[in-house]
């Protein structure tokens, strides 16, 4: 049987992602990741007889914001609930979760596809539970399991099955991690586990324009596939279960379908690259879930609704229209300012105090990220005020001082935390407006560099790269005290051209 | 027996209060009683001897000194075996949990130690609280002190017979469908369930999450009233305990409640109920209503026990409560699996799912097993809402019963188990019997209300008679008030087995 014409992959996401709150979920253990094994335990999280579970209040306002972030409704009756499983990394072999009242429900996210259009995916909800810990394979014999993570808090946003390509799968999923950032709810370090995406995939073979229309096509099998903690992976199985089911549609045609197979779990095997089956429909787990006894329900009124309301403010899609709109900046310099919230607050501070957005932009993007880069930070970590970096950017665009000094100013100031023109003055990287000292610079160029001299005054192509040679020169004589603006002057008056 | 045993928990207290009696003295009388007559008994799972007389000793300096002492300074107890200390071990009498020692004391064992109370051990009970006569510990069948052919009742069977056989001043033990008050009713004791969320649950072993309430045991109605004050209170550590002040139970304890209205539940008082019983429940009516009190008739008709043409009792709140109860039972003790907790197999296996089924099939006793199964059905796929879900709407009419029920009534009165302490052995064979034993006790824990038997005198075969009160939510006060006015004007109180005063 051949390839049919009409395939559309319909998928959709569920992405854990562990919020990062001080404490665990259920208890007051410390939320860390990385310590040795077992060092934030207590009986609450190792499932001890008789321990009980006490909520964690931020880590229901940290749901909340994702959620109200994703337009999600927040009900005002929330519950807890078991989802019953054994598993030795899971202390009670219950996972305390949320099953049919879940935090938030019916929201969306907007994401941008190539080409400058958005496309609206729908949330279907993000509910809270505990994470399970970790079982270790390094020893011989057996296996470890370490619950410093047992208890941590953990989102898991479901969406509905609104996703058509891998390019729409990886746009929902960067503008997720960008948002769990943004709202500073969790560093959703995919190496840490921290972020975790589940995808459900299968194709609609049929008119495409008709998906879930059961007179004008009909479902493959719909494959889960669990834990992928990099987007490379979450790509990777993609696009491998697409052609997977291609080519079982090209093998058994009609056969192949959610009718017939149901669902599979699948799991990606990164050092394949590629997935192996892990379980059918005749094993799937029964959860046996029912109401958590132990802990109260959620009552969420609108004046709690509105206080976390407050504190979302504005979210990265907007922003980035914003400064685009506003900033005339690129779009990729719009991006790399809307990773998170405080790096852009800190340009729309600087802003607000006077500051050119380009020349704000520029520094921050320049010697700033270079510093963020090295100290493995974000740009609004490295420690500089909004007055600073006005300050600055405003020295720049008075000729005050060059973009060189601009640098080392700006270096000094985040280590010293002085004021720049307190650093200009002190370190000499003031600009120079003495045309005299300028002068014997340019004079003493001119002598050094016959070639260049004569390229400039003979005019034709060579004369502008000569000119800018010149340029330099003396640049690097005034040790970075003239601006390009006053040598070249100069240079034009004893030259010509 | 020596004069100390026969103390009451608060005599005892105020004599060592006021150095007529040192603590260590007490100690070391219950120590030698218990070392005298748990042979016969088995009441005790683990005594912890010289920690307590530790203890006691602590406690005689803090009063020599001219320390404040506690509430409960120098009083021997003892605490139920499924209530975590962070010494001895908790084992909830079952195989599974035979070595386990907690790192952590309860809530309520903190509580009782830093009101200067000195445990003395733990008491035996039916595995994981399991059963209403003690012989469902993996351990030994406690005996009941007034015969000991005879079992206990249970669950908390051990305190209940420690507490009668005077081999402490008083205890603590769980109630989830009865098992605080129907095996005080076996042992002629006072047995208290509080209101659900007015004592902590934290560090009690975790059976019927939303039924399960630890209460005392002890000899009268003012003993009861000042465990209760020494155990009750919000807990941070347990999001159902309740934040609301406690009463000062002892302060007005003595005094009757005026104009009382006491509701006879109609549907307790029937045919099927055992004659000394229902001639006692019937007594205690016209001791009340001499004391001044209103008699009303009350109906619950949610917790109606039918009798059908073979004499098979039946009720929805057994059934409601034998889903309800099984279900978190189910996951409460999915935890036991010889990987996290418990008895861990020894024979080879093959997968970890052949591990944990072995080690759960050597750990877990029968009934237990029963229940697990019962459960883990209750809240299948496809059988959830049949079973599970109609046991909860059951339960909210049976607590709309007793809200109606309370608008015209201060108190309920009822009897406690439809007969006294049976045989040992009498009813292991047939379990659906054994759950009947709780008819009249169960639907409390499904109301979350509190309920009190108190004893009744003796039945013509020497065995304890017991009635129950029943009190609103929060309404301890009232509730140990009314048993008082009974206690008072029946004059039976502090009852002694021979088998004391044998010793």
């Amino acid at each position: 049987m051949t390839k049919p014409d009409n395939t559309q992959p319909v998928i959709g996401l569920e992405i854990h992602v562990e919020l990062a709150t001080e404490t665990k979920m259920f208890c007051r253990c410390a939320n860390r990741f990385g310590d040795p094994p077992n060092t934030h335990t207590c009986p609450v999280c190792i499932g001890m007889p008789g321990s009980l579970p006490v909520m964690n209040k931020k880590a229901v306002e940290y749901s909340m914001k994702v959620g109200m972030a994703l337009n999600c409704t927040v009900p005002e009756f929330t519950k807890w609930d078991r989802k019953s499983y054994y598993y030795p990394d899971l202390p009670k072999n219950y996972q305390i979760s949320q099953y049919d009242l879940p935090l938030t429900i019916d929201g969306h996210l907007d994401i941008p596809l190539t080409g400058g259009q958005t496309k609206r995916i729908g949330i279907t909800r993000a509910h809270l539970e505990e994470d399970a810990g970790k079982n270790v394979h390094d020893f011989p014999a057996h296996t470890g399991v370490d619950l410093n993570r047992a208890g941590v808090p953990l989102l898991e946003i479901v969406t509905e099955p609104h996703l058509r390509s891998v390019e729409e799968v990886m746009s929902f999923a960067r503008a997720m991690h960008r948002l769990v950032r943004w709202l500073g709810v969790s560093q959703a370090n995919m190496e840490m586990g921290q972020m975790r995406f589940e995808p459900n995939i299968s194709l609609w073979v049929g008119d495409p324009e008709k998906v879930f229309d059961e007179s004008a096509g009909y479902f493959t099998p719909i494959f889960e596939v669990k834990n992928l903690n990099s987007f490379r992976s979450l790509e990777r199985t993609c696009q491998w279960v697409i052609d997977y089911h291609q080519a079982r549609i090209a093998e058994k045609g009609r056969g192949w379908s959610l009718a017939d197979v149901g669902k599979q779990n699948w799991g990606f095997r990164d050092d394949l690259n590629a997935c192996e089956f892990q379980r059918g429909k005749e094993e799937a787990h029964d959860y046996r879930y029912f109401p958590e006894p132990d802990l109260a329900p959620v009552v969420v009124d609108d004046a709690w609704r509105e206080r976390i309301a407050k504190q979302i403010g504005e979210l990265p899609i907007a922003r980035k229209a914003r400064y685009l709109d506003k900033y005339k900046i690129s779009e990729k310099e719009a991006d790399a300012l809307t990773l998170d919230s405080p790096t852009g607050d800190l340009l729309d501070a600087a802003v607000a105090a006077g500051a050119e957005a380009k020349r704000c932009v520029n520094l921050m993007l320049g010697k700033g990220a270079s510093i963020a880069n090295e100290r493995g930070c974000r740009i609004a970590e490295i420690r500089i005020t909004p007055e600073q970096l006005a300050e600055l950017a405003k020295m720049l665009a008075g000729g005050k001082v060059n973009a060189t000094a601009a640098d080392k100013i700006f270096a000094k100031m985040v280590e010293t935390g002085d004021t720049p023109g307190k650093i200009a003055e002190a370190e000499g990287l003031l600009a120079i407006f003495d045309a005299g000292k300028i002068g014997e610079w340019v004079d003493q160029a001119i002598a050094k560099n016959p070639q260049a001299v004569e390229d400039v005054r003979a005019g034709g192509k060579k004369q502008k790269k000569a000119f800018g040679f010149l340029t330099g020169q003396v640049m690097q004589l005034s040790g970075g005290a003239a601006t390009p603006a006053q040598v070249q002057k100069l240079l034009h008056e004893k030259l010509g051209g | 027996m020596s004069d100390i045993l026969n103390l009451s928990a608060l005599g005892l207290r105020d004599a060592i209060a006021a150095g007529e009696v040192s603590a260590a003295e007490a100690t070391r009388d219950y120590l030698d009683a218990i070392e005298a007559m748990d042979k016969k008994v088995c009441a005790y799972n683990e005594i912890f001897a010289e920690r307590a007389m530790g203890r006691a000793e602590e406690i005689d300096k803090k009063r020599s000194a001219g320390k404040t002492l506690g509430a409960l300074a120098g009083v021997p107890v003892a605490v139920k075996d499924n209530i975590c200390t962070s010494f001895g071990r908790t084992s909830c009498s079952s195989k599974i949990l035979e070595n386990f020692h907690a790192p952590y004391d309860a809530t309520v064992a903190g509580k009782l130690e830093s009101a200067g109370a000195i445990i003395l051990g733990k008491t035996n009970m039916d595995e994981f609280a399991m059963g209403s006569s003690t012989e469902n510990s993996a351990f030994n069948a406690t005996r009941n002190p007034w015969d000991t052919s005879h079992v206990p009742g249970g669950s908390s069977g051990g305190s209940a017979a420690a507490v009668a056989a005077r081999m402490c001043a008083a205890a603590v033990g769980s109630d989830t469908g009865g098992s605080i008050r129907q095996p005080a009713a076996f042992c002629g004791v006072v047995g208290l369930k509080p209101t659900y969320g007015r004592v902590s649950r934290y560090g009690l072993v975790a059976f019927g999450s939303s039924l399960d309430q630890i209460g005392p045991l002890a000899r009268d109605v003012a003993d009861s009233a000042l465990l209760l004050g020494a155990i009750a209170g919000h807990d941070t550590h347990d999001s159902t305990s309740i934040d609301r002040p406690v009463p000062e139970y002892l302060a007005s304890l003595d005094k009757p409640v005026e104009k009382l209205r006491v509701g006879l539940v109609k549907e307790f008082h029937s045919e099927s109920l055992d004659d000394e019983i229902r001639a006692a429940v019937d007594k205690a009516v016209k001791i009340y209503r001499d004391a001044g009190a209103e008699i009303i008739e009350v109906s619950l008709p949610h917790s109606r026990v039918d009798t059908d043409e073979g004499g098979q009792l039946s009720s929805y709140a057994v059934a409601c409560y034998y889903l309800v109860a099984t279900a978190e039972a189910s996951s409460n003790l999915a935890r036991y699996d010889g990987v996290h907790y418990g008895h861990r197999t020894a024979d080879k296996v093959g997968d970890i799912i052949e591990l944990y089924s072995r080690s759960r099939a050597e750990g877990f006793g029968d009934e237990v097993k029963r229940r697990i199964m019962l459960g883990t059905y209750a809240l299948s796929s496809g059988y959830y809402d049949a079973y599970y879900l109609k046991a909860l709407k059951v339960r909210r009419l049976i607590k709309n019963d007793f809200d109606k029920a309370f608008e015209n009534c201060d108190v309920l009165l009822c009897p406690v188990a439809p007969e006294t302490a049976f045989k040992i052995g009498e009813k292991t064979a047939d379990p659906l019997t054994m759950y009947l034993s709780d008819i009249y006790t169960i639907s409390v824990n499904l109301a979350g209300i509190p309920g009190v038997s108190i004893p009744a005198g003796l039945s013509e075969s020497g065995l304890p008679l017991a009635v129950q009160l029943l009190g609103n939510v929060f309404a301890e006060e009232t509730l140990l008030r009314a048993a008082r006015m009974y206690e008072m004007a029946s004059g039976i109180t502090r009852l002694t087995p021979e088998i004391v005063k044998e010793n």
